[in-house]
């Protein structure tokens, strides 16, 4: 069954990235605007793993945004307000400068800065820039699909009550079992119910996330280290706020160290408190952002060989740029349930430990 | 560098977003999915410790069934056995009062039968006796009717006593 399910998933995933990067390739042919401009590789991948405040899904194809700023009261308007913006000039457009005179902002790099009397950016200004980027937008979309999911396999609970499981929740039962029976029940210990729902959510949220940075056109919102930044904070809170007195002893009088050795080993346990969510979140992070530049650089090396051949020097050599971008997103789609799996074995280690009663003179760090 | 600064928007969105997530997923989700599993677990436990219980109280029914039958069987036979002595002594002890009886009877029969035959041996001298007394009288008026004939007689009786 689960065997099916995801031969069908890479058929689809494969299918999928093929078209897409058949659109890719064609971009070229319509991009009259650069048509000069040598193709930059390192800018189209910062571009692609950035956040922004449009979604793009193709060349061209694109949904506006809502922009929400707070200088000095709310202000909200679409960001087409910004890529359409009737000051913005072909140079600007170049340097991804979109100024809005009748709005009074400025959309630089994905920045928003007040226009200062110069008529340029006056960065010293702070706008605090809340707007449904990119990223927000694809994490309240993948908030909705968690949603839409874990209820329906909720209600399968009580529809099919003495039965067994049936549909999405058959497919989904066996991973969640395998969280809470192999990876948060041996971590935890008996008081492991009551970070189930932190735990579970945490896992699904970065598994169903990973996947959607992976769909063509897709945000990468694993790889970005905000929403790492908040998960790894999320997991130190909860750490420190269920850790036990033995878990606070251990950090001050760390067990079987001499006492000549404290002054290096506390400040050593106070930095290794810091360093694993601090860990949580690079690891994460750099995974998935780590695997998007992977699969954008070989498909930029197609845009390569078209720049330094010319002609169609870039559909021939995207066959073979193909076949290892379609290995790559296997790998990814693997790494993608992977880092999920890290991140909540990792975090229920780390509860598990500070909950733990009696220590264990060489427990691991 | 760009990608390592956290934007202050997506911070506040993730924030809100995730915490919002696990609490509305641990009520409508987790919990219900957790109680199901746990009360399924709880079902196959007891179905599981049940059928234990229900073989070993078969086993423990057969064996009860082997001993009662078996119980069964001895008192069967005991009772067999007991109901043939006695059949056999019944018939044995009939067999000895029908033999007394039997005897007894031809005795009283034999007995009887003697009676009658004395009586009868009697009452057959007496009748004859009597008819002789009878064809005697008859013959003696008829012979005795004229003086000769009465002579003869004493003659020929005379005759005879002598010759006895």
């Amino acid at each position: 069954m689960f065997q099916t399910l995801r031969h069908t998933f890479f058929a689809t995933f494969a299918l999928l990235f093929v078209t897409f990067s058949v659109a890719f390739a064609e971009e070229p042919a319509h991009d009259h605007e650069a048509k000069e401009s040598k193709f930059n590789i390192g800018e189209m991948i910062m571009h692609h793993i950035a956040d922004a405040h449009e979604w793009e899904f193709a060349h061209g194809l694109s949904i506006p945004l809502p922009v929400i700023i707070y200088d000095n009261g709310v202000k909200v308007f679409s960001s087409s307000n910004f890529y359409h913006s009737p000051d913005a000039t072909h140079e600007d457009h170049e340097n991804h400068v979109y100024p809005n005179k009748a709005l009074g902002y400025v959309l630089e790099h994905e920045h928003i800065y007040p226009i200062g009397a110069d008529g340029k950016a006056n960065k010293e200004a702070h706008v605090l820039d809340f707007s449904i980027t990119k990223n927000v937008a694809s994490l309240l979309l993948s908030a909705v699909i968690l949603l839409l999911i874990f209820t329906s396999v909720a209600k399968g609970y009580s529809k099919n009550k003495g039965k067994a499981p049936s549909g999405i929740q058959s497919f989904l039962e066996p991973i969640i079992l395998f969280i809470r029976d192999e990876v948060v029940k041996p971590a935890i210990g008996p008081k492991y119910e009551r970070y189930l729902p932190y735990l579970l959510t945490l896992f699904f949220f970065i598994w169903v996330n990973n996947l959607l940075g992976l769909v063509p056109g897709g945000a990468n919102l694993t790889g970005n280290i905000a929403v790492t930044l908040i998960l790894a904070v999320i997991t130190f809170i909860i750490v420190h706020f269920s850790a036990n007195k033995h878990y606070f002893a251990h950090l001050i009088k760390p067990t079987g160290v001499p006492v000549a050795l404290l002054p290096i080993m506390i400040p050593v346990e106070i930095v290794g408190v810091f360093m694993k969510p601090f860990s949580l979140m690079v690891r994460l992070f750099a995974n998935i952002t780590a695997g998007h530049i992977i699969i954008l650089s070989l498909l930029g090396l197609i845009f390569i060989a078209n720049n330094l051949g010319g002609g169609g020097t870039g559909w021939a050599v995207s066959p073979l740029v193909l076949i290892f971008t379609l290995f790559m997103n296997v790998i990814e789609l693997l790494v993608a349930f992977l880092q999920a799996f890290i991140f909540t074995l990792l975090t229920s280690m780390y509860i598990g430990s500070s909950i733990e009663e009696s220590h264990e003179a060489d427990h691991g760090h | 560098m760009e990608l390592l600064t956290p934007a202050i928007g997506l911070l506040f969105w993730m924030l809100v977003v995730f915490v919002i997530l696990v609490v509305i997923l641990r009520v409508a989700a987790w919990k219900p999915i957790m109680n199901g599993l746990k009360e399924r677990e709880h079902q196959i436990q007891s179905a599981l410790d049940l059928a234990e219980k229900t073989r070993a109280d078969m086993a423990k029914l057969q064996s009860d069934n082997e001993k009662l039958l078996a119980q069964a069987r001895a008192e069967r036979d005991s009772i067999l056995k007991s109901a043939k002595e006695s059949a056999d002594r019944l018939i044995a002890e009939a067999k000895d009062r029908a033999g007394i009886e039997g005897k007894r009877i031809i005795e009283d029969a034999r007995e009887a039968i003697n009676n009658e035959r004395v009586a009868i041996v009697a009452q057959m001298k007496k009748e004859i006796v009597t008819i002789s007394l009878d064809i005697a009288e008859k013959v003696l008026r008829k012979e005795l009717g004229d003086k000769t004939s009465q002579e003869k007689l004493v003659a020929d009786l005379a005759k005879e006593a002598r010759l006895n």
